[in-house]
């Protein structure tokens, strides 16, 4: 919305919103305009006040004009529409890249030095080049702020979207195309730093996100989080898209695998073959496809911390 | 064209042929029967479309869980869009009112070919089952939205090839009524009916026609695609086979684009004849609002991309597909001119179809005008996907149709049922509607420059207030709603008997009884130098 809080929060803020306040002013002037002409015209010429109508079939010169006038008005939103829009298209060579992972139903940030986050940190005052990877269905990146979007197609090369942040502060982002059940959950924020405290933050290995990393059992947690597992598995027993996590550690549960039922101790193969080949075995109550192999986003020390978080989980 | 002794023994409502009861109604070939049945059928989905829409809005009062789960909430607006377009809108007001009138405006006795006409109901019937059966039956209601996106369409919705299976059917239903119609007007036309003195509803109608003929075929192209994707893995859409998900949206928009034109064309085509009507009055620039027609008809093929300016096409086909967009709406904004010079110095009588088509007017502007915001390159990327595309929309297919169905209704309802209804219940329940829908929709442009998407379940605390305000909106819409629904079919059998010519229209339709007799003419009329549509 236009606040003055957020305004010019990023280099695009400009462009989008003088095309598009051209646009409403000069749309509410003819609603307005057209229709108080038309409650006039409803009131004076009303069959009580005018029983008789004057029959006039058109006027060549008026529907010149109002074909003319509109052709030109139009054709000014367009100017404006395309300047606005026209510098989104190539991002400046110097901007810091960032991958960002869409997948239902989180994000996930990557740095250029391999840091990822679940959150989006960016200095201010630097153009930030963000290349979009879809890894189920499509996804669009919308930082309303920013007054930036652009969707995220799966198998789709050099798909990207470039900004600079103006202005510190933190900003929504949200996923805007619909991507099944928790779409209205996949959203996270946008912290706008000074380059200074951004860059000794990038550094920081020791800090992923604000927690402070004490245990394995909080690293696992933490990853957990960030790579979204909690979009769709609880760890209080309820049941969502996947199994809850509750007291799953060294039960056996029933799975099918390859069309069989069979029971299966959860110890740590099962755990990590339900990350890297999640289609192996389903468990009985819940369906196939859902969700997708981690493979090449999880060290094997990232592994070993999520099993030991969900030992703790009783 | 003096026809008011008829020789025609029997209204079409009384006759009785080869069938009785149910039987004589589902397999006659007469127009007017065919056109009730539609608007039979039509009024059933929309009120299931209808009740869908309040249980979305009342989810949406509060956030978090309202009423029901994500899950259903998903399949609620699914199914909420697949009737409302494909079975309510896109059939809409030729089907109802194109197949009503058509013939009785032209001079004829029935449609160029009246088996055909009965066909392409029941493939509409045939569609409907389809489709609903889909999501019925199976392992669970589609949740894609109505636009079937790849490739989440082809992950979750097994039920997905019937599905758009019976939209293909429903399809050729409307392909083959546009047949049907652009042969009846050019065949059919009675003597000294010349193009330049058809009514505007005909000449939208065939508009309507064309872009019928010719864009929904793609519907049937890319169902052979899905199909051949889906059983024999050639990958088409789905990236996971080496296909193109943007590739499946163009094919969509390709026809689901123009489909709105389906849907507005006879609805301004209606509004041209109940304006000039109630003032009494020649339509103001009548060939200007032909030329308009015709020209959204064709710039109305090539504007689809509009719908994805942030889904990744080149610059030049974005820059192409904005200017075009900007160019549509000029024909639209020429209409909207004439209409209202129409009221200029006219003898207005504010009856109810003249409130709805007066509120038309501004529903549809508002409509039209943040169109211009969405057509617009820089600020599309800001509210696309976001709850102003849902506000805008709205205001078009429901605001603009749908006003002008009811305007439409009100309108025709004493020659389609020689009865007429109560006024004041008719235009308390339009006041109701109006105010209902204002408030309803309004709130959705300013949640989305708030910057909230759309197809929400569940929403951040700061977009509550306008969520509350909408759903109250849609409260005060279907109590609109139900006055004018409950009047209507109370006054089929209840209401005072009508004239034959209660509005004093000058269109050929009103020169016949009401209801009009199982062939309309006794003799084909002969039109003379003098007369027109609108010469009052």
């Amino acid at each position: 919305m236009y606040s003055s809080e957020i305004t010019q929060a990023s280099n695009f803020v400009k462009g989008v919103d003088t095309s598009f306040l051209i646009i409403l002013g000069i749309s509410f002037f003819f609603l307005i305009f057209l229709t108080v002409l038309m409650l006039v015209f409803i009131y004076k010429y009303n069959r009580k006040r005018n029983p008789k109508a004057t029959q006039i079939e058109g006027s060549t010169k008026l529907e010149v004009l109002w074909t003319v006038i509109p052709f030109l008005l139009t054709m000014l939103m367009f100017y404006f529409g395309w300047a606005g829009y026209k510098p989104m298209l190539k991002a400046p060579d110097d901007a810091m890249e960032v991958t960002v992972y869409g997948r239902m139903w989180n994000f996930m940030f990557e740095y250029e030095n391999g840091k990822r986050t679940d959150t989006l940190f960016l200095p201010k005052d630097k153009p930030v080049k963000l290349n979009l990877v879809a890894m189920d269905v499509l996804h669009s990146l919308y930082i309303p702020a920013f007054r930036v979007k652009q969707d995220m197609v799966p198998g789709k090369e050099n798909n990207f979207m470039w900004f600079e942040p103006q202005k510190k502060g933190t900003y929504e982002l949200f996923c805007a195309e619909y991507c099944g059940l928790q779409h209205s959950y996949m959203y996270s924020y946008v912290k706008v730093m000074e380059d200074s405290s951004f860059q000794s933050w990038m550094v920081d290995t020791t800090q992923v996100v604000a927690e402070n990393i004490e245990s394995p059992t909080a690293t696992g947690r933490r990853i957990m989080q960030n790579i979204g597992c909690f979009a769709c598995h609880t760890v209080d027993g309820s049941k969502l898209v996947g199994p809850s996590f509750k007291g799953i550690w060294g039960e056996e549960v029933t799975v099918t695998t390859g069309g069989e039922k069979r029971q299966v101790l959860v110890d740590e193969e099962y755990i990590r073959r339900s990350i890297f080949d999640p289609n192996a075995d389903i468990v009985d109550g819940f369906n196939k496809g859902l969700m997708l192999s981690y493979e090449g986003q999880l060290s094997e020390e990232d592994v070993e911390n999520i099993i030991e978080y969900l030992k703790t989980l009783h | 064209m003096n026809s008011t002794s008829v020789a025609n023994e029997a209204n079409y409502l009384k006759y009785r042929g080869k069938y009785k009861g149910l039987l004589g109604w589902i397999f006659s070939t007469d127009h007017k029967r065919i056109g009730l049945l539609y608007l039979y059928s039509m009024a059933t989905m929309f009120s299931v479309g209808l009740l869908l829409g309040l249980a979305m809005k009342l989810e949406l009062l509060a956030p978090g869980k309202t009423i029901m789960e994500a899950q259903t909430y998903n399949a609620t607006f699914t199914v909420h869009g697949v009737i409302m377009i494909f079975m309510v809108v896109v059939p809409g007001l030729p089907a109802v009112f194109g197949n009503f009138l058509l013939p009785i405006m032209i001079g004829a006795k029935d449609v160029a070919f009246p088996k055909l006409n009965l066909l392409s109901w029941w493939f509409y019937v045939a569609g409907v089952f389809l489709v609903l059966s889909a999501i019925l039956f199976g392992p669970g209601t589609p949740d894609t939205g109505w636009t079937f996106y790849a490739p989440y369409s082809f992950k979750t919705g097994t039920n997905l090839l019937p599905a758009i299976f019976g939209a293909f059917i429903l399809g050729f239903s409307s392909i083959l009524t546009g047949l049907n119609f652009l042969v009846t007007i050019h065949r059919l036309r009675c003597p000294g009916l010349k193009w330049t003195k058809l009514p505007l509803f005909v000449w939208t109608l065939y508009g309507t026609a064309w872009i019928q003929l010719l864009a929904t075929p793609v519907v049937g192209i890319t169902l052979v695609l899905v199909a051949l994707e889906r059983i024999f893995g050639v990958g088409v859409f789905d990236p996971a086979l080496g296909g193109d998900p943007i590739l499946y949206q163009h094919l969509f928009w390709i026809y689901s684009h123009p489909a709105v034109y389906i849907m507005i064309l006879p609805a301004m085509g209606a509004i041209s004849e109940i304006i000039p009507t109630f003032a009494q009055k020649h339509i103001f620039g009548y060939k200007a609002i032909i030329a308009s027609t015709m020209a959204i008809a064709f710039v109305g093929y090539l504007v689809w991309g509009h719908h994805m300016f942030t889904a990744g096409m080149s610059g030049t086909a974005q820059y192409y597909f904005s200017l075009l967009t900007f160019l549509v709406a000029i024909p639209s904004a020429i209409k909207v001119f004439n209409w209202i010079s129409t009221m200029y110095k006219g003898s207005i009588n504010v009856q109810t179809p003249f409130l709805w088509a007066a509120s038309f007017i501004f529903v549809f502007m508002i409509g039209g005008l943040s169109g211009l915001v969405l057509g617009a390159l820089a600020a599309n990327i800001y509210v696309h996907d976001t709850a102003f595309v849902v506000a805008h929309f709205h205001y078009i297919v429901f605001g603009g149709t749908g006003f002008a169905f009811f305007a439409a209704i009100h309108y025709w309802f004493p020659k389609i049922f020689g009865r007429m209804y109560d006024k004041t219940w008719a235009n308390t329940g339009w006041l109701l509607f109006f105010i209902g829908f204002v408030t309803l929709y309004s709130p959705m442009f300013y949640l989305g420059m708030m910057g909230m998407p759309r197809r929400y379940y569940d929403y951040l605390q700061e977009f509550h207030g306008g969520n509350i305000l909408s759903t109250i909106g849609s409260w005060v819409l279907v109590t609109g709603f139900v006055i004018v629904i409950v009047n209507l079919v109370r006054s089929v059998r209840k209401g005072p008997k009508a004239e034959m010519n209660p509005w004093h229209g000058k269109t050929l339709e009103w020169t016949v009884p009401s209801p009009p007799p199982l062939e309309n003419f006794d003799e084909i009329p002969v039109i003379e130098e003098n007369d027109g549509p609108y010469n009052y």
